[in-house]
């Protein structure tokens, strides 16, 4: 066997993470037709390619079904429990950059930082009888994030996607998403809180710590941190 | 994952039957309890905490984390006073960090409900658990959120701002935040001092974006009026603050600590009460055989749990076994009867005993 990368399937994502690897000596490429999901990887050799969706390669890796995997730092910290010991960081990549956020309302003009939120949660609750609500898809970061800061009184809902729009909608108060220029943001009418983002995400090369690797593939593991290295 | 060993359930059955000879009526609570109601009381840390599953007609529900909840929530609906309950089963909670604690075990436990004597209650309480674990090498402390309370509610300064440090007694760190702010002594949030200048001018504080979501401009006009309201109210001088936070710090045996708090009564005399109380709490501790003059006190202490306390605390350590979590703990919860019982309320208290840890300390002894 070999020792199988997973990386990004499509967009840009996939093409910075091609890049990377060829400014390494290492070439990937998408095989097949335009539409099919197979790739291979040329210049070194016992090393296949497996093309995934980004926000399932945290799990392949925690699963030892993948050596090494490409997503966000985000996705890792959001997926796993305990990430650090189920796979190790070898390389922050450069690209891919994007904080996650806490937002609210521009109109919201008493509330600039997660001090204010949290009075704004306090009296939110006593005058509508429920707990303000935030929409998010991150609900592992963004709970442990506010309990460190002793936010209270909120609630996570879940926002698989078009986060932006749940206040316009009336079912969020607030949002906790991924942003990398604050544009989405900004046409919903909604502000950055000012505060440390809850993570500042990049996409990062990881290597699994779960995964087996028989002989060849220790070898070919080992020629392939010399050249990341 | 930990499943509960025969000898784990034998000495559960045996604390279970021992709680029901001292006269407590066992009680039986479901394993799915619904969510709501442990995310209004915990807030959504609770999720972190408890597992979460889904049912299809009565929606989201949790694996019981505690027994507490379902147990003031049977006697709000109609158990006759005084009451004493037990009871005996698992509970679930999640280990993020790893999976060397468990994450489900047996309690059992034990909880009075005596409107008369609070303090002979607490007293009954701790001293029936010290009984029943004695010789396994445990050392208890104790604490009194009572005091705390006490404290904040005499300071000499707005409800708003006693309102706030209320609600944030069980968060330590935000509690001195806070506690800061309002002696002038930590800057003000960002922001706020421009704000705070534009109101005092008069402005109403326009904002050129669409006015979204379920908070209105009333909302945002009544905080900035809150604000404003904050701003003009003179700092909590700083030697009460100091006395607070000296407070907070205090531990020693239950003496000593007494005699360092009665010190703060000649800058709080407010707490003076609290304190007669402890000292009568100490006293009628000893009639039921504690050692008192042995006991552990740290004024902090049972601030950082999920419980609800507020009042007399304690826990039971393994000093052997520093990687155990408490052998047993428990506390006063008199609010929680109030939020539970819908306008009504009873003076409440109670523990708890994980039987498998006390099996795991005979094994090693």
């Amino acid at each position: 066997m070999s020792v199988k990368i997973g990386v990004p399937s499509k967009g840009r994502l996939m093409e910075k993470t091609f890049d990377w690897f060829a400014e390494r000596g290492i070439t990937m490429k998408r095989t097949g037709a335009e539409r099919e999901y197979s790739g291979a990887v040329e210049g070194i050799e016992g090393v296949s390619l497996v093309l995934l969706s980004a926000s399932e390669i945290p799990r392949e890796l925690a699963a030892g079904r993948i050596h090494l995997g490409v997503t966000g730092t985000d996705l890792v910290r959001e997926k796993l429990a305990d990430w650090r010991a189920q796979v190790e960081e070898l390389a922050p990549m450069g690209f891919g950059h994007a904080d996650l956020i806490i937002a609210v309302p521009e109109c919201w003009v008493d509330v600039e930082t997660l001090d204010d939120l949290d009075a704004t949660a306090a009296a939110f609750r006593a005058d509508h009888g429920f707990r303000l609500r935030i929409a998010t898809k991150y609900h592992r970061l963004v709970r442990d994030f506010l309990r460190s800061h002793g936010v209270a009184d909120y609630q996570l809902v879940d926002s698989q996607g078009a986060t932006e729009g749940t206040i316009r909608n009336l079912t969020a108060e607030a949002v906790a998403d991924i942003t990398s220029t604050g544009e989405t943001l900004r046409a919903n009418h909604l502000k950055i809180l000012d505060a440390e983002p809850v993570l500042r995400s990049q996409a990062t090369l990881f290597a699994s710590r779960a995964a087996q690797l028989d002989a060849a593939e220790a070898a070919a593991m080992t020629t392939l941190r010399a050249r990341l290295a | 994952m930990t499943i509960h060993t025969p000898a784990a359930r034998a000495e559960g059955a045996r604390l279970f039957g021992a709680f029901q000879t001292w006269g407590a009526v066992p009680v039986e609570a479901a394993v799915l309890q619904p969510a709501e109601t442990l995310l209004d009381l915990y807030g959504e840390d609770i999720r972190a905490r408890a597992y979460v599953t889904q049912d299809p007609v009565q929606g989201e529900m949790m694996l019981r984390p505690d027994f507490t909840v379902p147990v003031v929530q049977a006697h709000m609906a109609g158990g006759a006073e005084p009451a004493r309950y037990c009871y005996l089963g698992e509970v679930f909670r999640k280990q993020e960090g790893g999976a060397s604690r468990a994450s489900e075990y047996l309690q059992v436990g034990y909880e009075v409900f005596d409107r008369d004597q609070p303090l002979r209650a607490d007293a009954e309480v701790f001293a029936l658990f010290s009984r029943m674990l004695a010789g396994k090498g445990l050392r208890a402390a104790t604490g009194d959120i009572g005091l705390l309370i006490a404290a904040v509610q005499g300071l000499p300064t707005s409800d708003t701002r006693k309102a706030a440090l209320m609600r944030h007694l069980w968060r330590p760190a935000r509690f001195r935040a806070l506690l800061e702010r309002y002696a002038g002594r930590a800057p003000l949030p960002k922001g706020r001092a421009d704000l705070l200048a534009r109101l005092a001018a008069g402005d109403r504080i326009a904002s050129a974006a669409p006015q979204i979501g379920l908070r209105t401009r009333d909302e945002i006009d009544a905080r900035l009026t809150r604000l404003a309201e904050d701003a003009a109210t003179p700092p909590i001088p700083a030697a009460l603050v100091d006395g607070l936070e000296f407070l907070t710090r205090v531990a020693d045996k239950a003496p000593g600590a007494l005699a360092q708090m009665r010190s703060l009564t000649i800058q709080m005399p407010w707490l003076a009460p609290s304190l007669d109380l402890f000292e009568q709490r100490l006293a009628v501790l000893a009639a039921h055989g504690v050692d008192v003059a042995g006991l552990d006190f740290e004024a902090s202490y049972g601030r950082t749990t999920l419980e609800y306390y507020d009042g007399f605390v304690f826990g039971f350590y393994a000093e052997a076994r520093p990687d155990l979590p408490p052998v047993a703990s428990g506390g006063r919860y008199d609010a929680l009867t109030s939020v539970l019982g819908q306008g009504r309320s009873i003076p409440a208290v109670g523990g708890v005993i994980r039987p498998a840890l006390l099996v795991e300390l005979g094994d090693a002894a």
